[in-house]
Formats: structure tokens, sequence, C-alpha cells
């Protein structure tokens, strides 16, 4: 898990784009995306997107790997959206209270292809973005207070400690005589123990850490960077392609009629 | 604001004076210091010794301006300061860059994900110019011997020797003209140990800059340090300092005094209780065996639909423990050595081969010890982990001992001869957080012990341990196995070994085994 958080090894194009752009190019195309249940847009999103997976550096054994567990919520929102919505036009599957019809079929799909299409963007973006550089580019670029951003980002390094301190906790409590096992009041007993002898930990980490950073002259000061955070003329590119598959969305569903605000009702 | 230094950064060695000078960390009612006077010249090189609870730790942080926010347990409030520490003349905390700390746990020593960025972070914290920031990354890497490693190495994947190693070139990016050290290889195994120690020598060579160590084992840098201060717990009518001047006279005149104090002087290993009569080898009778054992810590991991089984460590494994034997696993750091004695503790699934329990050791529960319940497991086989905090499950002394008895309804009886056996009486109402490393220690050992297992398991037992809770540990482990008890210990102390007898497992470097 720890090492997943790295890209070392990852030089694809948009590795090398600054995260802010990336950021702005998927918040467009979200945005897009959340304002209508329709096919058609969703599925020119999806078209573009996946043209740019390479361009992250993806592959789509890669893609299943990271992004699964949102593919398959996106899968099982269309499935039940397609059989419990109200019915209309033709039915196609009755099996006693589960019907699905043409109209439920098509927003169940628009449903899928829309979660594919706002799920995929994410796991884009945390591909081919570094922490560190996204930290970077919050506080030069962004100018968000450095003493907030380089916190934050010397806490995730522990997150992944803490993953692991979970478990040697787990096993030292288990030698101990606390079981993991047992019956579900016990095992929230026994989490709930673990969850506290997991937070002393990360505070006396914290507290270490806190000192180590200060140590190293970490405070309110001024300070310099040893890595810029620029824009280049990727980053234009990057922004502009965000721009144009939302803008190709829209056009396509206002064009083929199919363009359908969520708040207004079907 | 700190004066920053100059963009060639050459070093300047910090002088350090302290007059009277005391420190009192908030809640506390006695002071972690008092009376401290001590002059260090630039460039002097000084070894700190006493016993814990002298201030050394507070001292160093004191040096480095971190003191005051927050103290040890992570409680902010209002300490008090008394006399004055200067270090150049002015106020450490108005001196931001001119010291720098090195602690104990490898971990907290590394602040960022990548190794440049990490080495950068203290020069661009004292503002450094970018264009200066690199050639002393790259030099400072070259000094502690990273410079192999490319930038963006993940710091993830380094040892803990090649942490402090980080940790120390973070620090020398900042040219220094202190260097603290707070027991910077009590958590290392002997090679990085040295690691850690040539690096600290090399770098002190190069810039010239004043250093000051806290370290229990004095040879390792004994040849190191022109100069070893003794402190000892202040008090109105003792000064802090008991003992300064060089080395070999300090040792000399004060050898039986610092080796009772806990001390690791060069050539004294502390005497222990021998065993009643050694045992011949495959004596005793057989209670656990492993056989063919392939050990991991990681899980199974699921990828998509797919289930990818670990890649074990270690492989083919085969160990034998029998009552009133001790077995010592030893080899190189990330050989699997914990990760097959929790395997072997039935704490962890084995990847491949079995761990078995024999009858005798069994006694109705299964053959399987991982598939024991906690109770079954905690009277059968007691595990005492590295870090004794992981274990504590309440939060008192007494209630830590009697918990596995009362979770298993007998033997309570024992924990009476085992609070005094291990000098725990004093404490029963103590928080069992609040205690010293060595307390902790032999806690650790006592709440297993009350759950009477027949096979104990112990991960590193003397890392950062004093001579005398050393000394104790061997000795009560000793009476353990004459009693009948089967002791495995994993350990890179070679005396420790040679004091308990036994048998010995090797385990080659985790490369050797073919995934």
């Amino acid at each position: 898990m720890r090492q997943e958080l790295t890209l070392s090894g990852n030089s694809a194009l948009l590795a090398r784009a600054n995260p802010l752009s990336k950021f702005a190019a998927v918040l467009l195309i979200t945005a897009v995306l959340a304002l209508s249940i329709d096919w058609v847009s969703a599925s020119v999103a999806l078209v573009f997107e996946l043209l740019l997976f390479p361009l992250a550096g993806l592959t789509v054994s890669l893609l299943w790997q990271r992004g699964w567990p949102l593919i398959l919520a996106a899968a099982i929102g269309g499935w039940s959206t397609s059989i419990l919505a109200p019915d209309s036009g033709r039915i196609l599957l009755d099996a006693g209270i589960w019907t699905m019809s043409e109209g439920s079929l098509q927003l169940g799909i628009g449903f899928l292809l829309r979660g594919f299409a706002i799920a995929l963007p994410a796991v884009l973006l945390m591909s081919c973005t570094d922490p560190t550089d996204l930290a970077d580019a919050l506080a030069q670029k962004a100018r968000l207070p450095h003493r907030f951003v380089l916190g934050t980002l010397a806490a995730m390094r522990l997150v992944g400690l803490m993953a692991e301190e979970w478990q040697t906790i787990g096993m030292a409590r288990r030698a101990r005589g606390v079981g993991a096992r047992g019956s579900l009041g016990q095992r929230v007993k026994a989490t709930l123990g673990q969850s506290f002898g997991l937070l002393v930990q990360a505070i006396r980490r914290a507290s270490r850490l806190a000192v180590t950073m200060e140590a190293r002259g970490f405070g309110g000061g001024p300070r310099t960077w040893a890595r810029a955070s620029t824009f280049s003329l990727l980053d234009l590119w990057v922004v502009a392609g965000g721009v144009l598959v939302a803008a190709l969305a829209l056009f396509a569903a206002v064009t083929a009629g199919t363009w359908n605000m969520v708040w207004l009702g079907s | 604001m700190a004066p920053s230094p100059d963009a060639a950064g050459t070093v300047r060695p910090a002088a350090v004076s302290a007059r009277g000078w005391g420190w009192r960390h908030a809640g506390r009612a006695k002071p972690a210091v008092h009376g401290l006077d001590l002059d260090i010249a630039p460039g002097e090189r000084l070894l700190l010794l006493g016993p814990s609870g002298a201030g050394k730790s507070t001292l160093l942080h004191a040096l480095a301006g971190v003191l005051g926010d927050i103290n040890d347990d992570g409680e902010a409030g209002d300490a008090d300061e008394s006399g004055s520490l200067l270090v150049d003349g002015a106020l450490p905390r108005a001196r931001r860059g001119r010291a720098g700390l090195m602690q104990q746990d490898p971990e907290t020593q590394v602040v960022l994900s990548r190794v440049g960025d990490d080495v950068a972070f203290g020069a661009e914290n004292l503002a450094v110019p970018r264009d200066a920031i690199w050639p002393r990354v790259h030099e400072a890497l070259a000094d502690v011997g990273l410079s192999h490693l490319p930038l963006d190495h993940p710091t993830s994947a380094l040892s803990g020797g090649q942490k402090q190693r980080l940790a120390l070139a973070g620090i020398l990016a900042m040219r220094p003209g202190l260097i603290l050290l707070d027991e910077p290889t009590a958590n290392l195994d002997p090679d990085g140990v040295l690691e850690v120690r040539d690096a600290v020598a090399r770098s002190l060579d190069k810039t010239g800059a004043t250093l000051v160590v806290v370290e229990h084992r004095v040879s390792v840098w004994k040849d190191l340090v022109d100069r070893i201060v003794v402190l000892q717990p202040g008090s109105a009518a003792d000064p802090a300092v008991l003992l300064d001047g060089p080395p070999d006279r300090v040792l000399n005149e004060a050898r039986t005094m610092l080796a009772a104090a806990g001390v690791w002087v060069p050539g004294y290993v502390p005497a222990t209780r021998a065993r009643a009569a050694a045992p011949a080898s495959g004596a005793g009778s057989l209670l656990l065996a492993a056989e063919q054992l392939g050990v991991s810590r990681e899980r199974p991991r699921r990828r998509g639909f797919r289930t990818i089984p670990p890649v074990p460590v270690q492989e083919g494994v085969a160990a034998q423990v029998r009552a009133g034997q001790a077995l010592a696993i030893t080899g190189p750091n990330g050989a699997g050595k914990s990760t097959f004695a929790l395997t072997l503790a039935g704490l962890l699934e084995p990847v491949s081969g079995k761990v078995s329990a024999t009858l005798e050791l069994s006694r109705g529960a299964g053959i399987d010890p991982y598939k024991w319940k906690a109770e079954q497991l905690i009277s059968r086989v007691g595990t005492v982990f590295q870090e004794p905090e992981h274990q504590f499950v309440t939060g008192k002394v007494l209630d830590e001992l009697l918990f596995g008895p009362r979770h298993l309804g007998h033997g309570e009886d024992r924990v009476e001869e085992l609070l005094e056996r291990l000098r725990l009486t004093q404490l029963v109402d103590a928080n069992p957080y609040t205690l010293s490393g060595g307390e902790k220690r032999r806690l650790s050992v006592a709440t297993v012990l009350a759950a009477s297992p027949q096979v104990l398991i112990l991960d590193e037992p003397t890392f950062g341990q004093d001579a005398n809770t050393w000394a104790e540990l061997a000795s009560f482990l000793s009476e353990l196995l004459d009693a009948g008890t089967a002791v495995v210990s994993v350990t890179h102390d070679a005396e420790f070994t040679e004091a308990l007898g036994g048998a010995e497992l090797r385990m080659a470097a985790a490369e050797a085994v073919a995934p």
C-alpha cells in the first residue's frame, strides 16, 4: 500500500503536468456530468477519458486494480436503477416485484455510464499525481499556508505506518488474550480497544515527528522551495482538454435531446 | 527572525554554556534537570551518560530549541525554566538551524516520502536559496554514504540504519554548528549501529561541528568523543553534573559506579544467573514444531476478483521448541526473524508448511496454534513484543497483570510473586504508559507470564535496555528455563544468546529465498 502512494517510475506525459491544472480539468468534467443523468453526455466523456488513459501511464489492468471498487459500485448502481426506477415504455423483464422497462433501462444505463465517467478521472488524477508535487503546487501556486500543507503531507506518510501498526497491535493484543474473533459484541469491543491502542501510538509518533520537523527549522518563518512548482504549455493543454471534453459532452447531450438536469426531475 | 546561514554554508562550530539551568516539564512535580553548570567549547565531542531520569533527553531537546511546546507525552502546558542555557550566547529557540537533533525512533526521523526531498527539508525551512540546496543535498548524502540512492528513492524502502543516516544527512544539509544525537542507535541492529556511528564520525571530521550524544552503549562512541559528562537526577543538594572529563579518566574513576547505574561500560558484561544444569540438546519434551514453514506479514491481497497470496520472506524453515530449552533466532535485519517467531506463536497464518503443537502443549485445543482462541493461546504460548506499549490493555500496572488470569479464571495468585520478582510492587497503581523503558519491558514480560504459558516467545527483548534490566531479564529467563518453560528469543544480542544457552536458528538474508 505504501509503495502505491509513490509514483516512482511513472514517466507518462500527464505525470509531468502541474497537479493544479489536472485537478481543474477533472473538476470541469465532473461538474458537467453531475448535472444530468443521461447516457449521451456520459458516453461522450467516457470515450475521451479512455483515450486519455495511456497519457497517464495507466493500462486497463492497472485501472482495474486501483479502481475496481468504484467500477463495481457504478455497475451495481446502474443495475439497481434499471430495475427499481419507475417503469415507462415497453416492459423488458418481469420477475415479480422486479421489472425492467425501456425507460428504466435507459435511466440505469445513464446512471452506470455516469458513474464510470465520474470515477475514472478521479482514478486517473490519483495515478499520475505525486502527493509531494500536489503539496508543492498547493503551497506555491494556490498559496495555501505551507505550515498546513507540509504538515498534512508529513502526516500522510504516517498513515501508511499506522496500517502496519494496526496489524501489529492486533497481534500484540491477541497475545494478551484479547480475542478479535467470537461474537459480534466481543469483536466490536476488541476493535474499540485496538483503536485506542492505535490512537495512543499515533499521537506519540505524531509528537515525535513534530519535534523532528521543528528541529529542522520548520515553522512559520519564510522558507524556500527546493522543487519549483511550475506551469508549462502542457498545463494549458490539460485545462483546454478538460474544457473540450466537458463542452462536447454537454453539446452532444443537448443536441440529442437527452440533457436531463438532475433537480428538474424526469 | 533566525539568522539564516550564508549560502556557501560553511560550518561554524557552536559553543554551549549552561549556568544553574533547570527545567520542569508541565504537570510534573520534580524538575527533569536542576542546577546544571556546563560549558562546551566549539568543536568538542561530548558523550552524555547517566541513569534514566537524569534529564539527558531534556537537555538535548532544550539545546535543539524544541523544548516547551510539547513534552514527551505529547501534552502541552506551562513548564518552568530556571537559570540560563545558551548556544553561541543566545537562546537556542532564537538560533533556529544552529543545532540539528536526531532521535531514537527511525520512523519519525523521516519527514517526506522521497530521499532527496527529505534531505532538502531542513535547508528549505532555513530559507537557503534553491540553487544552493541541491548541491548541499548531494554532499550530505555522500557524507552519510547514501549517494548511491536516486533522489526519488522512496524513504519507506530504507532500513532502520539507512533511515537514521538519512536523518543525519537532513541535519548536515542545514550546516548546523551543533549536532545532537539522542540514543540514535538504540533501535538498530549491530550493522546499523556501526553504519550510523561511522557516518557521524566522517561528517564531524569534515565539518568540525560540536557533538553531544546520549547513548547507553559507551563502547560504540568512546573512541569518537573527547569528553564524557555523567549527569545525575538533579536536586537542591547535588549538582546535575556528577563527573566530567576525558573518556578514559571518567571510565577508570567511575567504572563501578557507572556499571551499577546500568551504563554499558566497555568490556563489561553483567553477571547473570547460570542455569542449574545445561540440558543436552534434544532433551526436554517437544512442545511446538515448525515444518517447511513459509512466513509473511502480508495477508493475501485482493486485486479485483483475484486473490494473490503473499510472497514469503522465508520458506522451508524447520524448528523445534522443547520444554526447558532456549532457542535463539538470529540473522541479519529483514531476514524475517520476527515474522517467523510470530507465526510460531500462533499470531500469523503460515503462508506454506505448518506449525504444530504436540499433545502436551495443545491439551485438547487442537494442533494448529493459529486456530486457537485467544484465551487458549495465552495459557500455552506467550509472546512478548518488541514494543511493550503495543501490549498494554489497561490503565494500571496491577490490572495489566491481573488481565490474563481474570480472563482464564485462574492464576491470580501468581501475580504477587511476579510483581515481587520483577520489582514492580511499588508501581502497582501507576499507568503503564508512564513507566521508564526498563520498567515497561519488565511489565510486558510479567503480564505475559501471568497466564503461565509453557512456551515464551520474545521479540528483541534487550533492544535499548540498560545493563541492569538486561541482567535481570537474562537471570529471570534462566530461572524459567530451569522450571521447564521453553524460551524462544529473536535477538541480535550475542551476549544474551550466550547467557541463555541452548540452540540457535540462524536465518539467512531474505534475498536468498526464491519468490
